[in-house]
């Protein structure tokens, strides 16, 4: 990165974490968040998605919610991707615990152990929890 | 960074969660009915008691007041603070992240 002016005008990049702790349809938390980070997408931020806890159920394959009438928008995160959003990361911890290893993602997602994670949340501008 | 905790660890498992992730020298507030996790003589006492040495740890005394726990002995190595303070941590700790 070149300091190409002392302008300070220049909206700064900020690093946003999104993170989902909750299981998808329990409650109406992940659909939220996907929403709020689609719609992060359109300015240009360094977005970064985190599923820790429950929340890694979020990303399991073959989720079919429609048999309780309800909308899935687990094929929504593979849509991650086109909107430029990249920096997906699931904590290995969590999916240990519940049984879910990589094979079992709707998604590619980095996986990072606990403590990594920590330091990721430490290094974020601005952390969006749910 | 600054981790705020809301919510009683004997319901919820929030402030786990956190102390789980939070790093080494992260700050973290306990308000609302998170303060019940600042207590002594509670089955967390020992793990906060620890949690605080490696941490800093806060909890809003207007919530301990509310509570009926203005009185009560909190876990030694937790900072109560009041709203000014909880607003400074707030702008001096960089990042703050809610759990829910």
């Amino acid at each position: 990165m070149s300091a190409e002016s002392d302008n300070s005008a220049e909206p700064k990049v900020k690093r946003f974490m999104y993170v989902n702790r909750k299981a998808p349809h329990g409650t109406v938390y992940a659909l939220e968040v996907l929403e709020m980070v689609l719609i992060s997408a359109m300015f240009e931020q360094d977005v970064h998605i985190a599923f820790l806890d429950d929340g890694v159920f979020q990303v399991k394959k073959g989720q079919n919610p429609a048999v309780l009438e309800m909308k899935d928008f687990s094929k929504t995160y593979r849509a991650l991707e086109g909107y430029g959003i990249e920096k997906v990361f699931i904590e290995k911890e969590s999916m240990e615990e519940r049984g879910l290893s990589a094979d079992d993602l709707i998604i590619p997602v980095e996986v990072i152990g606990r403590e990594e994670l920590g330091a990721l949340m430490e290094s974020m501008d601005v952390v969006l929890s749910a | 960074m600054l981790h705020l905790v809301n919510k009683s660890p004997f319901e919820r498992n929030t402030l786990e969660a956190c102390l789980k992730r939070a790093p080494k020298g992260s700050s973290i507030l306990l308000y609302e009915d998170a303060v019940y996790a600042a207590l002594q003589g509670t089955t967390l006492s020992a793990a906060m008691t620890q949690a605080a040495k490696t941490h800093d740890i806060y909890v809003l005394t207007p919530d301990l007041t509310a509570r009926g726990l203005d009185g009560a002995s909190i876990l030694e190595g937790v900072r109560p603070v009041d709203y000014d303070r909880f607003v400074d941590l707030t702008a001096d700790k960089g990042t703050v992240q809610s759990w829910l």
